[in-house]
């Protein structure tokens, strides 16, 4: 086919106003941000799956001491792939399809600026997708080398012993970097061209705000990890020694690429389930959200503190006196962004007229999972203190206590927020809240007494353990069944609405208290929406005439 | 929680060994004691910060809910308490970041920097020097120690005192000590400032003993220096902290601090023993095949059965079986050269000594039904 039919056909498209293309071609090459939305979604959620199937054997491996189910090597490789599979295939797209759905309702856009790289952003992913499945299977196969038993962090020189696996590895992670990369390219693009006329950046929504921060984040960090990664390539391969002591070369100035990209990314993961928080929690306090502006200052702080202290992965390594104390430093100040936000939710649930329906039982959760998640932070980030406690179960605890509540469960909480606008119907309140209770309860049993484990001496990423640990890892193990299991309920209850079986039809503004240009289109969101743009007062509502 | 712990741990029956920890353990180095106040203060103030937290919290969600018929206060943001709160918090925060950080540095101060002088040497600073060096060096999957300053003097060149530390299987540990012991410990002197050097041959490892208070990483091509001074004599178990392949949960660390003339006893004994075996393997005697298999056997249990199994069958896809392998069977040049050489993940074992590699060759070649030559130590100084 030639450019020119292609063109034509493309403008075919836009001109009448018609619905999505029949069948397979509908998603194939889809650029309508509400389709590849949905699509980013269910692909997150099958990751999410595989990545918790993941979870599940390493937590059944270590119910007891001894070797019961995994050889030392799959056991690694099961670390390394749960790690990235949640990651860049769970919590990323998830987050990417919050983006795609609810940027361009929430500024009155008709779609994204760049509707056909969309496709490609998504579209890449499956591919990497199936390169990391493959980097897991193939030492299975003859000749396939040995299997990755480095950990996400794939240091070096043990990355460099690992079979070809590590190829398939290095050629997934520059795929999703490339997804990812033209992911944030086109949010920037779209939140500054394509917001309606009237809206300000100031009262822009946060949710919007925050991913802005985030696709900026993406932009600067992943060139980084790309860069650490073909390196890591070439001293397989090409016979560089980058990393190479015995070629001349720096083991740690990996862990420096990679932490460079590795810290930053935490809050990639992070800030976009702020932002959802940002709206869940006004909604159902009945009042705006406390600090508006002064969480704008903090997210950008947040980024730009965040992109400064990523040794403090690595303070065993022997740095110098001035260096450890810059990175310590650094990353207590943390602690005033983060603590700001926290603070300004906290704040908007004071003589506020609260409910509690499931998000915002999600939401309140999380800020207090969270705020102790925090804390354990600011102990690691104490050097004298971290000797003891880097690469332990404490760290594990740690990052936990962030990432599930702060990432995870508030990306669970945005899909049951807006889950009536994206298929007209409420989804049952009851089974929600069995399934955030259930998921509380599992991951809290799953995940504090590892903090015990780590004080008492376990080290992380280890297949087998010495006696004196048996007692909460069985706990832990146990809560972790609890709480993997918990999901099926969250899968069910999607399905449930999505098909309308036994639910109840969702009014455009599917919750009395929303505020934000989401709620003015009816529910379920037609096909397009914004075809004008509409007119905000300075709250970012709908200007009343 | 330590009740509701115990509880759980009764009701699942395990009685037998509740011997589990919710904190560090007792320090046993004067480090390891200033980084453990350092932990309890900053876990103290966390917890007080979390206290009060949850305690907002709780409040707000007990006294502002529609339920209760509480009218949200829509200007609430717009009070001088919303204008002004991004001062204030951070104002806060930032005090008590201070608070952490002055304290966690005065910590720092005191001894990030290890030692630069022996305490002999005649102008070294008696606050800040040391009184020996241990190198620790990070194998996969072993620990080797060696005392730089205490050794042997023998054909005119001095061969320091080493001990390698690999780890025990079940059924040789002692009671209770699966996965936390060793063959040989690491022996050290109390009340002696010991200033550690950590390097490795391999991959990342780190050095870690949580009653000495800290961990240090074993990088090749670095020597990472700490110090510690150890107050009380016991045995110490720690393992490997870093993630280091296939067996890095089988890592362990045992040290026996003794006292000072037990230590004295100790490496001297040790140097008797390093003398006989320097003078086994310099002497030019004619070893016979079975004098070799023998030791050859006792070699190849230590140093290569992690990889390749003592039956010689392998381990996976990863570690090939020497039974029935053709390079076991076939030339012994390219069998001494693959041994003495490495290849990708098989190490090189140059440092051996030609009694122990020709024994170890030998008995791979003949041992388990293989039937090949016997090369002898003369073999392998020429292939060197
Ligand atoms: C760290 C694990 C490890 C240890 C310890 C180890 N080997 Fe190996 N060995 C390997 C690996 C892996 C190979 C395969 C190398 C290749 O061909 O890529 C190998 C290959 C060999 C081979 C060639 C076998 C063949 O058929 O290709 C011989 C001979 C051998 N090792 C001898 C020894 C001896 C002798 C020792 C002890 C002194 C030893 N190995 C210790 C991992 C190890
Ligand atoms: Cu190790």
């Amino acid at each position: 086919m030639t450019t020119t039919t292609m063109d034509i056909a493309h403008d075919n498209d836009h001109h009448d106003d018609h619905g999505p293309q029949k069948g397979w071609r509908r998603w194939v090459y889809s650029n309508n941000h509400k389709d590849i939305g949905s699509m980013y979604l269910i692909f997150s959620l099958v990751m999410l799956i595989l990545g918790g199937a993941s979870a599940m054997a390493i937590r059944a491996e270590l119910m007891y001491p001894g070797l019961q189910l995994l050889e030392p090597d799959l056991y690694n490789n099961i670390v390394t792939n749960h790690a990235l599979v949640m990651v860049f295939g769970a919590v990323m797209p998830a987050a990417a399809g919050l983006a795609n759905w609810m940027i361009p309702l929430m500024i009155g856009a008709p779609d994204m600026a760049l509707p056909r790289m969309n496709n490609l952003s998504f579209w890449l992913l499956p591919a990497a997708a199936i390169m990391l499945v493959l980097s897991f299977i193939v030492p299975f196969f003859p000749g396939g080398g040995s299997q990755i038993n480095t950990g996400w962090t794939l240091y070096p020189p043990l990355s460099l012993q690992v079979g070809m696996a590590m190829d398939f590895l290095i050629f997934t992670v520059h795929l999703l970097g490339v997804s990812s990369v033209l992911a944030s390219i086109n949010i920037i693009v779209t939140i500054f061209n394509m917001r309606a006329p009237s809206m300000t950046l100031w009262n822009m929504p946060i949710f919007v705000w925050t991913w802005l921060v985030t696709a900026f984040l993406l932009i600067l960090i992943l060139p980084v990890l790309a860069g650490g990664v073909t390196m890591l390539l070439f001293d397989r391969h090409l016979g560089t020694s980058f990393f190479d002591a015995a070629g001349g070369g720096d083991p740690v100035l990996f862990q420096h690429l990679f932490w460079f990209f590795g810290h930053p990314e935490v809050y990639v993961l992070l800030l976009p389930s702020i932002g959802v928080l940002s709206h869940i929690i006004p909604a159902f306090s009945y009042k705006p959200l406390f600090g508006r502006k002064s969480m704008i200052g903090a997210m950008i702080l947040l980024a730009s503190i965040g992109m400064v202290v990523w040794a403090h992965h690595q303070y065993t390594i022997g740095m110098s006196s001035a260096a450890v104390s810059y990175f310590m430093i650094g990353t207590i100040l943390i602690s005033i962004p983060v603590g700001l936000m926290k603070f300004n939710f906290i704040a908007t649930m004071w003589r506020a007229s609260m409910t509690f329906e499931a998000p915002m039982l999600f939401a309140i959760s999380i800020v207090a999972m969270f705020v102790f998640g925090g804390l354990t932070g600011v102990m690691l980030a104490i050097v004298p203190a971290d000797l003891q406690y880097q690469d332990t179960m404490f760290v594990v605890a740690h990052f936990h206590y962030v990432l599930m509540p702060g990432a995870v469960m508030a990306l669970f909480a945005g899909v049951l927020y807006w889950l009536p606008k994206w298929t007209g119907n409420m989804y049952n309140e009851k089974l929600a809240n069995w399934f955030f209770w259930t998921s509380l309860i599992g991951f809290n049993g799953t995940f504090f007494v590892q903090h015990f484990l780590g004080l008492a001496g376990m080290p992380r990423r280890i297949v087998d353990y010495p006696v004196q640990f048996t007692e909460f890892n069985f706990i832990s193990s146990v809560a972790a069944l609890i709480y993997g299991l918990s999901h099926i309920l969250f899968l069910y209850l999607v399905i449930q609405t999505i098909r309308g079986k036994g639910t109840t039809k969702a009014k455009s503004r599917s919750w009395k208290g929303a505020k934000g240009l989401e709620w003015e289109v009816a529910s379920p969101a037609p096909f397009h929406t914004w075809d004008s743009a509409p007119t905000v007062d300075a709250e970012g509502e709908i200007k009343q005439k | 929680m330590k009740k509701l712990a115990t509880l759980l741990g009764l009701l699942l029956s395990f009685s037998s060994h509740a011997e589990y920890g919710l904190n560090f353990p007792d320090p046993v180095t004067d480090i390891g004691q200033e980084i453990y106040d350092v932990h309890m203060f900053t876990m103290w103030i966390a917890t007080v910060a979390l206290i009060i937290v949850f305690a907002i919290m709780l409040f707000a969600l007990i006294k502002f809910r529609k339920s209760k018929g509480y009218k949200a206060d829509q200007n609430f943001h717009k009070t001088w308490f919303g204008n002004w709160a991004w001062v204030l918090v951070p104002v806060m925060v930032l005090g008590v970041d201070f608070w952490i950080a002055g304290r966690a540095q005065s910590t720092l101060d005191k001894f990030w920097d290890a030692p630069k002088q022996n305490c002999a040497h005649e102008n070294a600073d008696a606050k800040h020097c040391f009184d020996m060096n241990i190198k620790v060096i990070g194998h996969q999957w072993w620990w080797e120690y060696e005392f730089p300053e205490h050794g042997v003097d023998f054909n005119g060149k001095f061969y320091p005192i080493k001990v390698e530390s690999r780890p025990l299987e079940e059924e040789d540990a002692s009671e209770g000590n699966y996965l936390r012991d060793v063959d040989n410990v690491l022996v050290i002197p109390v009340d002696t400032v010991i200033r550690y050097l950590n390097t490795s041959v391999d991959v990342l490892h780190a050095w870690w003993l949580p009653e000495f208070g800290f961990k240090r990483d074993a990088i090749p091509g670095y020597i990472l220096e700490t110090w510690a001074t150890v107050r009380k004599e016991g045995i110490f178990r720690g393992q490997c902290a870093e993630l280091c392949g296939t067996w890095h949960a089988k890592m362990p660390i045992v040290v026996k601090a003794v006292s000072k003339d037990e230590f004295k006893q100790w490496i001297e004994s040790e140097k008797a023993k390093l003398l006989a075996e320097l003078k086994d393997a310099n002497s030019n005697k004619d070893w016979s095949k079975d004098e070799l298999m023998v030791k050859g056997k006792k070699v190849y249990d230590t140093m290569c059965a992690g990889c390749h199994n003592v039956n010689g069958q392998g381990l996976g896809v990863a570690f090939p079986a020497l039974k029935g392998s053709p390079i076991a069977l076939g030339s012994a040049n390219q069998h001494i050269d693959i041994v003495l050489n490495g290849k990708k993940t098989m190490p090189g074992w140059k440092h051996l000594s030609d009694v122990d590699l020709s024994a170890v060759i030998t008995y791979e070649r003949n041992a388990w039904g293989n039937n090949a030559s016997v090369v002898k130590p003369a073999d392998i100084k020429s292939a060197r």
